[in-house]
């Protein structure tokens, strides 16, 4: 018994000592075409000069999660490493005569949806492996979609700390204090991934929300 | 008996499932019952929510459906329940309701098949369904 008390006490002295040597595993989630990875390529950009995937206005665009190691973001003279993970977006639904609007041909619009339907699967198996996550959503859309309130429902239950971006603020439809009232118990950051507008509230909540992990 | 082809929709039924038709199912049955009345071509209206991973669940289930069964593109999902903004007291209520009834009964879920329903809107108030001719 005394053994056992004693092997996890050290058991947790080293854990606590060496837990902060890992990158933070920082997911970046939320519906399709809201940004994800407009935002996660200027975190990049801005900090490695590589951008982690290709936007693109036609939904589904990333259909795979993708990576970025070693991402060492500065703010105010502190420094910390992340691992970016950016997941395609979570859709209830996906048609490929959707993609037909785009003009995208019609054997490319079946394939881009099969492999849509993937990475919503992936994004969702993906859920377990994040420190923190950020759930971006576009400012200019209704944030009472019922895909927005099951991810959080879900990094709620996983005890993920969250922290909500309002996307695509420069847009004169955009409307944050609409997301800030859909979602009261979390910090909601207007930014303009776009145009880089406000990246360091995002950054601070980022720092800040590190500590909680 | 699950339809495998939901074809060119004629019509639909709206099913009702009280909370007590689920209570007491793990989260495989409770998600197999659900699945099994949307491919059926039916809406569901169903009394209480279902917990935060059944959802991605059952969203992730419906996403490997797509693609093998035909005309299945998906489902359009919504719930609503209390707006969040309830004082200390109001939650503790609700909590103790809750744990008494097993499950939030105030809760409203309305689940579809995209081939019949084409939007959900939703406010904190209310839930405007779109069907599709």
């Amino acid at each position: 018994m005394a053994i056992k008390i004693l092997k996890n006490f050290f058991k947790r002295i080293f854990s606590n000592l060496f837990k902060h040597k890992k990158d933070i595993k920082l997911g970046f989630y939320g519906p399709p075409n809201a940004g994800k990875t407009s935002l996660a390529n200027r975190i990049c950009k801005d900090f490695t000069g590589e951008e982690i995937g290709s936007v693109s206005k036609i939904p589904h665009e990333t259909r795979n999660v993708q990576f970025k190691e070693k991402v060492e973001i500065e703010y105010k003279g502190k420094k910390m490493v992340f691992k970016m993970i950016d997941t395609p977006g979570i859709a209830t639904k996906i048609d490929y005569e959707e993609f037909l609007k785009y003009k995208v041909k019609k054997k490319d619009a079946k394939n881009r949806a099969k492999e849509a339907t993937q990475g919503v699967i992936e994004s969702i198996k993906w859920l377990d492996d994040m420190n923190i996550v950020v759930v971006v959503l576009d400012a200019t859309e209704n944030p009472y979609n019922q895909v927005n309130i099951t991810i959080i429902g879900n990094l709620v239950a996983r005890k993920i700390p969250v922290l909500i971006v309002a996307n695509k603020v420069d847009l004169k439809k955009a409307d944050i204090k609409r997301i800030e009232s859909a979602f009261p118990e979390y910090d909601v950051v207007g930014i303009s991934a776009k145009y880089g507008k406000n990246l360091e509230e995002f950054y601070e909540s980022i720092f800040k929300l590190s500590k909680k992990i | 008996m699950v339809k495998k082809n939901l074809g060119k929709i004629k019509g639909f039924a709206i099913q009702f499932l009280p909370y007590s038709e689920i209570r007491d199912l793990n989260s495989n049955e409770r998600i197999k019952k659900i699945l099994g009345i949307i491919l059926g071509n039916n809406l569901l209206i169903l009394q209480g929510k279902l917990r935060a991973e059944e959802e991605t669940r059952l969203i992730g289930d419906t996403m490997a459906m797509i693609g093998h069964i035909k005309n299945f593109r998906g489902i359009e999902l919504a719930v609503i329940s209390g707006s969040g903004n309830e004082s200390i007291w109001g939650k503790m209520k609700k909590g103790i309701a809750n744990a008494l009834a097993g499950g939030d009964l105030g809760a409203i879920t309305v689940i579809g098949p995209a081939t019949i329903v084409k939007e959900i809107k939703r406010n904190p108030k209310k839930i405007e369904l779109l069907v599709n001719r």
